[in-house]
């Protein structure tokens, strides 16, 4: 392939079409996704190691195998990891993968933006993790540290939710806050304009005849998802920069002595935080419901039902942002009103479990590792609901509250649910990624050994909590009876290890030597498997067309007097046509030429972003002009570049 | 320091709350994991099925478990309103103790009695205790499992908890909210007195400290406290007046059982673990290492001891 470049605006375009310059330039939204993807996983195994830190530290009581001020860095950075280095992103890369996939579209609506929000995502993880190296916590005026805090101790030590007065400037004088703020701050802003992005391509590119309750179940959920971010990050971000602003610019938005309020804090943190918890398990919700019909072989059940439940969820989504805070500094009424609504959202996500077992009932369900993924996550989900439920009882949850009774419950929402249905999206759309088989053994070693390493970690501390043992607490004493549960916790923990292991090796070894993957190795009903596995880069030779829900598994089948399924005589001569089709086009179709200015446009948000945490000195200052001059070029000649590549 | 073995009416009126919560979600738990698995079980594929019916789904079915999780729902939101309603009623004639939160210790103040104290929280038995609460620097949480649910310390704001302790006893407790870097040594200690004993508790409280004879060990460590600096910052009544200290008043420190945000025991080798270095025992520690010598711990100990 040629390398044209082209002067056009200020800067020097080149548009490589293979090797590394590709990738680094690409606005192909397949391989943005499997940025976010890699990316997200590699978080994946730091915070993981993260947390077995945190698990031996806790194996025995009084232990000492690191410091106070580790552990707190420890929890911390695990916190802000999983939910907004590991979760996020590989959401974003299923829904990067498959939205124009499921929509039958080319790319997504604006490629260039995709790309830019994979960058800002990785300058935010970049700045959270350069922490360890450049930053330093310092002890609070008056106060005293024990020694002087090692390099796993130099990161944000304030919570994920990092609530004032303890993040602010007079308890927390060193830059490890600051690099927090300003990393989640520039992930935020990749957030939001991937919703953006998304949002448009869900309401533009979707094919001739998908009309909105014909799209998927896992499109529809991304778009719930897309919404919240478009509205929550906002919030977030505006928590931030007061934040910021309190620290180095001497504001007290949320200083008592001052007329501040720390509790305004912890109302913009969650009104952030609570749409957040479902950004992080919709998704997943949506994987499943694209996986238990397939390998149950049977339509959902109740589509309308479950994609309007998502709905609720996200509506209500933003009205229990205060049952975080019922113990608080909020009144009676407040608290009253927001168990309700708390309690409220049991009904939807009531209808979304039942829907699944009836989708499952009566069907013929073949256990591959999605499948049982996909149960597991049923399964799983539903303590963590029924435990949420608890939460909404007010009272109750003044005993609950800081206690690990609400670590069992997060973990078995977004362990048990987000991740495990991450993993069963992850081998159902393997074939479709690699164009090769996964090792179905290995990969059900990886569920069991999880699904037990899962409960043995997370199932005690339910009991723990309720026995009186806080959160975020570095030691707990040996008269108080909570060694043995939290030994075996431990010991959980580190079966979790082990299956992850096991899948990393069946995700390598697979992608070179598994065997090789038909189109539509699972029978499927959404229009992904109707192409190429791999899929070509332009993914639809012909853009398809679409007359029903599930319009892919309706050609193949039509269904007898009793409502069983029968395969059209056409369907497998149809599957070879559509492949032919989509692998050698008659013409060939016109995509968005790649691009450098995202990935400038990144960089240069980041030397800015540094520069902000320097700002008090020449090179700080320096990095703010060179970072802002260049993030500004970079716009620029983004907005000039033309639209298509001449070749 | 168990929330099941509630010991005081609101303890126990959260206890009786969540109780049958507990038990219907057991129950819906069984019921959906049982479906589950047996659905996993009987539907499983063993090759020789022909395919499922096509089944879209059941308007009456999908309502009927819309209908019947909500009015689930409805029956714990009652009683759940009235008991918020009942627990955070102020009484009204209780004893009222002002609790200040700090890094990392609870102090104790007696506006009726002219009380101060920390560490330990004194209270006669089977008397509402309105507590009134804030912080003199982050945001703390006071939590006595076995008394109470827990309530927010908060820095500019007061927030108030209402215990109350049927028999005479000790309770334990912690700060439930992230505080800093020796969180997790800011514990809670409260003793539950009948009223005859509480009342001679706080006519003995109200006296200044006692004084050492002269010559003795006790008066050489008095002589250590006033010279090493230790007055900045504690108060001991008749010996150093500061009108706010940021630190715990040592004029009864003998009474109490717990020393060091109730993390360490009064006992001679617990006190001198924390004199020899406070910021190793308490990560963070406003109290600094002197560094005193043995002896000196030792001297000041014998001083210390006598303060009752």
């Amino acid at each position: 392939m040629t390398t044209p470049s082209t002067r056009q605006g200020f800067l020097r375009r080149r548009i490589p079409a293979t090797g590394f310059w590709s990738w680094i330039t690409t606005v192909d939204h397949k391989r943005i996704a499997k940025f976010y993807g890699y990316t997200g996983f590699t978080f994946f195994i730091v915070g993981g190691l993260e947390a077995l830190l945190l698990r031996l530290q806790l194996a025995r009581p009084e232990n000492a195998f690191v410091t106070p001020a580790e552990y707190n860095t420890l929890f911390t950075m695990h916190g802000t990891t999983m939910i907004f280095l590991v979760v996020m992103p590989i959401a974003a890369a299923f829904m990067n993968y498959l939205l124009p996939l499921m929509l039958g579209a080319r790319d997504v609506a604006f490629p260039r933006l995709n790309a830019l929000g994979y960058w800002f995502f990785l300058g935010g993880g970049v700045v959270l993790y350069s922490s360890f190296i450049l930053a330093s916590t310092g002890a609070p005026i008056g106060g005293f540290l024990p020694e002087s805090v090692s390099r796993l101790g130099s990161a944000a030590n304030g919570g994920w939710f990092m609530y004032p007065p303890n993040s602010g400037p007079q308890f927390s004088p060193g830059s490890v806050i600051d690099f927090w703020l300003v990393g989640i701050g520039l992930a935020g802003v990749g957030s939001l304009v991937s919703s953006v992005n998304l949002l448009t391509t869900i309401f533009n590119l979707r094919a001739k005849g998908m009309t909105l309750l014909r799209m998927p179940v896992f499109v529809w959920m991304s778009m719930v998802v897309n919404f919240l971010l478009l509205f929550s990050i906002p919030i977030i971000t505006v928590a931030i920069f007061m934040l910021i602003f309190d620290r180095q610019f001497g504001t007290q938005f949320f200083e008592a002595s001052g007329g501040g309020d720390p509790v305004l804090y912890q109302h913009l943190f969650w009104l952030f935080g609570h749409p957040e918890v479902y950004i992080l398990i919709l998704p997943t919700m949506g994987i499943v419901s694209e996986v238990l019909p397939v390998f149950s072989r049977k339509p959902l059940f109740g589509y309308a039902a479950i994609v309007f439940a998502g709905i609720a969820i996200g509506f209500l989504g933003f009205g229990v942002w205060a049952h975080h805070m019922f113990s608080s500094g909020i009144g009676p009424i407040a608290q009253v009103a927001f168990g309700l609504s708390t309690m409220t959202i049991a009904v939807p996500t009531g209808i979304k479990v039942f829907n699944w077992i009836a989708t499952m009932w009566g069907g013929k369900l073949r256990f591959t590792a999605p499948m049982l993924f996909a149960v597991g996550f049923v399964a799983m989900f539903t303590i963590g609901g029924l435990s949420g439920v608890t939460h909404s009882v007010v009272p109750a949850d003044w005993q609950q509250t800081d206690t690990y009774y609400i670590v069992a419950h997060f973990h078995y929402v977004l362990f048990g649910g987000s991740m495990f249905g991450i993993f069963a999206g992850l081998y159902y759309w393997f074939p479709k990624l690699t164009g090769r088989m996964y090792h179905e053994r290995l990969a059900k070693f990886h569920f069991w050994t999880m699904m037990i390493g899962f409960n043995l970690t997370f199932g005690p501390m339910h009991w723990l909590g309720l026995q009186g043992m806080v959160r975020r607490t570095y030691t707990y004493d040996a008269d108080l009876g909570l060694a043995f549960w939290n030994l075996m916790s431990t010991i959980g923990s580190f079966l979790i290890a082990v299956s992850v292991l096991a899948f990393m090796a069946n995700w390598i070894d697979s992608r070179r030597r598994g065997e090789l993957a038909p189109m539509d190795p699972w029978d499927a009903r959404t229009l992904e498997w109707s192409i190429p596995s791999p899929p070509p880069e332009y993914n639809f030779g012909e853009l398809p067309t679409v007359k029903s829900l599930d319009d892919f598994w309706y050609r193949k089948y039509t269904e007898d007097d009793e409502g069983r399924p029968v395969r059209r005589p056409e369907a497998d001569a149809l599957l070879a046509e559509l492949e032919a089709t989509h692998a050698h086009p008659k013409h060939r179709p016109h995509l968005p030429a790649a691009s450098v200015f995202p990935p400038l446009a990144g960089l240069s948000a980041l030397l800015f972003a540094f520069g902000i945490l320097y700002h008090s000195t020449g090179l700080g200052l320096a990095l703010i002009l060179v970072g802002g001059v260049a993030l500004l070029a970079s716009l620029v000649s983004w907005g000039q570049e033309p639209v298509e590549e001449e070749v | 320091m168990d929330s099941f073995k509630p010991a005081g009416p609101q303890a126990q009126r959260i206890y009786d709350l969540s109780t049958p919560v507990f038990i219907i979600a057991g129950i819906i738990f069984v019921l959906v994991e049982a479906a589950v698995v047996y659905a996993s079980l009987k539907f499983r594929d063993r090759g020789d099925a022909e395919d499922p019916k096509q089944i879209h789904g059941n308007n009456r079915l999908e309502v009927l478990w819309t209908i019947i999780p909500a009015l689930i729902l409805l029956g714990v939101a009652i009683p759940t309103v009235k008991a918020v309603a009942d627990l955070t009623t102020r009484p009204e004639n209780g004893l009222q103790v002002e609790v200040t939160g700090h890094q990392w210790w609870f102090e104790y103040t007696y506006p009726d009695q002219a009380i101060t104290t920390a560490n330990v929280l004194v209270i006669p038995a089977a008397t509402p205790i309105d507590l009134v609460m804030t912080s003199a620097d982050v945001v703390h949480s006071f939590w006595v499992p076995r008394l109470a649910g827990k309530r927010d310390v908060i820095p500019g704001q007061t927030t108030f908890l209402k215990l109350e302790a049927d028999e005479p006893g000790e309770y334990w407790g912690q700060c439930a909210e992230f505080c800093g870097l020796s969180h997790a040594k800011m514990r809670i200690r409260v003793q539950v007195l009948t009223q005859i004993d509480f009342d001679a508790w706080a006519l003995a409280q109200q006296q200044p400290a006692f004084e050492p004879t002269a010559g003795s060990t006790a008066a050489e460590g008095k002589d250590l406290f006033l010279g090493r600096g230790c007055v900045a910052c504690h108060t001991i009544q008749g010996v150093s007046d500061i009108a706010a200290t940021p630190a715990p008043d040592l004029t009864h420190l003998a009474s109490r059982n717990v020393i060091a945000g109730a993390s360490l025991d009064f006992t001679q080798a617990d006190l001198h673990e924390w004199l020899a270095d406070p910021p190793f025992v308490k990560p963070g520690s406003y109290m600094p290492n002197l560094g005193l010598t043995s002896e000196q711990i030792d001297t000041l100990i014998a001083y210390l001891e006598i303060l009752k």
